[in-house]
């Protein structure tokens, strides 16, 4: 972080500045700075996500390329999937949240500051635990969605797959707090005559959002809580020996996994309809129809999970049943387009 | 003999084409009308240099707000109609015992015959019949998949899962396991071998002899070796021994067509070398390197040869 420009006009009260431009970074509680360093943070592993999928390519480039070993390239695309998806896309959309929301609402500052920093700095520690993994010895190699029993101790019998673990329940919780902290602060901190049918759909998403976030990250950690236990104390949640099952690993996942598409794709709607108004000169063509659909995608998401699941032979009723739900989605996000 | 769901060979995997088509082309049409709307949109309206007015302040309408979502949900309802279509296409009920039982295992698959035929990573059918296959896994998940002739179906531990195959003509199909399960994923192949019925007959008669001792020679000492050694506390090998299956059966493995999950061809060279450095050829894999002499080798090789 050591090009970020020192702003004497940011310094927010808490931080006393004689101390210097890097501790008043490290200590602020100022929802912009917040948001400005996660915005760097995810570049970083943006840079490293990118590093991942090139090496993925160059392995791929053509048939039986030995350029990694499968043990390596299992390792990068891990990593890769893990990267982009907890440490780059949604903080990434979190850091714009936290940087736009408290002034599209005119707010001074998001309702629970410290709240915000102790996110920031989780979610931080879970990227550095990721990655530490590496200098371990071993960085986890189940895949982004570490099915089990691959991701068992039977399995997987070097550690990277409990700095995996570890790693997502610090950015699990970071998220889930900041979710909290963002619904706060659009119910509260809403300035005078700012309705709720007049927030901006930014705000809207974000909102939604945020409650989609509490809704599914919990199913992950303790998904990965389990795990852990799995795989430090001998239990067996995930595996058939000891009468547990596989099947519910991804039944946990995906409850979680697929709300995440939509936990990762509303900001980035809420910024189209942001911008394209603002370029076209004209107000958004439906705002309560595009605030609905959000609100029902949101619904929708939460019952689309087993169409991961599809060839685990669960049974035509259930195929049949979520392949309806997902099919659904098509709907409001058509509507969000014709808008 | 490819890997690929474009020249199905069955009628359950021309279904699943059939679908996979009527979706492209519904996705495909509104995607045109999308893109072609917008293009138009963005043309026409574009702010042009003399006028610089304020476009028209148009705002809502509910009439077309209830158009454009039903519109989209018939498209989706359709698609969904199709979908279970299909998929009762596919999965024809179950209601008899399975003709061959596959279980996966980390990296092969074991494949089990009524009677006492073992073999692995081949999976011999007769053509123009309904075979009902039956899915399990050893260790972890994997995904039984031949898209020349099915659907992909997950190989769960402690689940039985069930897939039919209805060939519609004699041929070599690939079949490759579709859900990541470790080191050697991408190696764990597998051929799906369609026979006329008297061949596969033929086929199934000669997989349920044991093992004959071989007379003399290297491969007579090679026998003695295979005990010897640790290869049988892994590999059976029907004639000398029958412990648990952690490893593929070898009763006639020169038969197969291939070694090592698809790896290399099955020739004595490939197989010597296979028995010399198994992990230089599939590095991760659980066949240790037991650092055979030469003399070993081509003994074992020798022996193995025999197990047509």
């Amino acid at each position: 972080m050591s090009d970020v420009p020192f702003t004497p006009g940011l310094v927010d009260s808490t931080a006393a500045p004689a101390r210097g431009a890097w501790l008043a970074w490290i200590s602020t509680v100022d929802h912009k700075r917040i948001g400005i360093m996660y915005l760097l943070t995810t570049m970083v592993f943006f840079c490293i996500g990118g590093i991942e999928a090139l090496l993925i390519r160059i392995q791929l480039a053509r048939p039986g390329n030995t350029f990694l070993s499968p043990d390596a390239y299992n390792q990068v695309f891990t990593m890769h999937g893990t990267t982009m998806v907890f440490l780059v896309v949604v903080p990434l959309l979190l850091g714009l949240a936290n940087y736009l929301t408290p002034l599209m609402i005119g707010a001074r500052d998001m309702a629970l500051p410290r709240l915000n920093a102790f996110s920031y700095w989780v979610f931080l520690l879970g990227g550095i635990l990721l990655y530490f993994s590496f200098v371990s010895g071993h960085a986890p190699s189940a895949g982004w969605f570490s099915y089990a029993p691959l991701s068992e101790k039977g399995y997987s019998t070097r550690n990277g797959l409990d700095y995996w673990a570890l790693a997502l329940l610090g950015i699990g919780v970071g998220t889930i707090a900041t979710a909290i902290n963002l619904i706060v602060t659009v119910i509260n901190l809403r300035t005078e005559g700012l309705t709720i049918r007049r927030l901006p759909l930014f705000v809207w998403m974000v909102l939604v959002n945020s409650f989609l976030i509490i809704a599914a990250l919990p199913a992950l950690n303790a998904s990965l809580v389990m795990l852990l236990v799995d795989r430090q104390l001998h239990a067996h949640f995930f595996t058939q020996m000891g009468g547990g099952s596989p099947i519910l690993w991804q039944h946990f996942f995906w409850s979680f996994g697929h709300p995440e598409v939509y936990i990762m794709v509303l900001p980035a709607f809420g910024i189209i309809s942001e911008v394209i108004p603002v370029f076209s000169r004209k107000p958004i063509f439906g705002y309560s129809f595009v605030a609905a659909s959000t609100v029902a995608i949101a619904l929708l998401s939460l019952g689309v999970w087993a169409h991961h699941m599809f060839a685990v032979g669960l049974g035509p009723a259930w195929n049949y049943a979520f392949g309806a739900s997902s099919l659904l989605i098509a709907v409001p996000t058509g509507v969000k387009v014709f808008n | 003999m490819h890997l690929s769901v474009f020249s199905p060979a069955s009628p359950e995997a021309a279904r699943l084409l059939w679908l996979w088509d009527a979706c492209m082309y519904v996705c495909g049409f509104i995607l045109a009308v999308v893109t072609l709307s917008m293009l138009y949109i963005l043309v026409r309206y574009r702010r042009r240099g003399g006028n610089d007015a304020e476009p028209d302040q148009t705002t809502g309408n509910r009439k077309l707000e209830i158009a454009w979502t039903a519109v989209p949900l018939g498209l989706v309802g359709l698609l969904f109609g199709l979908s279970v279509v299909t998929a009762r296409g596919v999965d024809h009920p179950i209601r008899r015992a399975p003709d061959i039982v596959v279980n996966a295992h980390q990296w092969w698959w074991e494949v089990r015959y009524p009677g006492e035929v073992v073999t692995a990573n081949e999976i011999h059918i007769p053509v123009q019949q309904h075979t009902l296959i039956e899915i399990d896994a050893a260790d972890v998940i994997h995904d039984f998949w031949v898209p020349q002739l099915t659907r992909k179906i997950d190989a769960v531990p402690g689940r039985k899962n069930f897939v039919w195959m209805s060939p519609e003509h004699t041929g070599v199909f690939s079949g490759a396991c579709a859900e990541y399960c470790g080191a050697q994923h991408a190696w764990m192949r597998f051929r799906v071998v369609v026979d006329p019925p008297q061949t596969y007959q033929a086929w199934l008669g000669t997989q349920s002899a044991t093992a004959a001792a071989p007379a003399g020679g290297d491969a007579a000492a090679g026998r003695q070796l295979f005990t010897n050694l640790t290869c049988a506390n892994c590999h059976n090998i029907r004639g000398i021994n029958s412990q648990r299956q952690y490893a593929p059966d070898l009763t006639h493995v020169a038969g197969r067509q291939m070694l090592a999950a698809e790896r290399l061809e099955n020739t004595p060279r490939n197989l010597r070398q296979w028995l010399k450095e198994p992990n230089v050829i599939k590095p991760g894999c659980y066949m240790p390197n037991l650092k055979l002499s030469g003399s070993d080798l081509t003994q074992l090789t020798a022996f193995l040869e025999t197990l047509r």
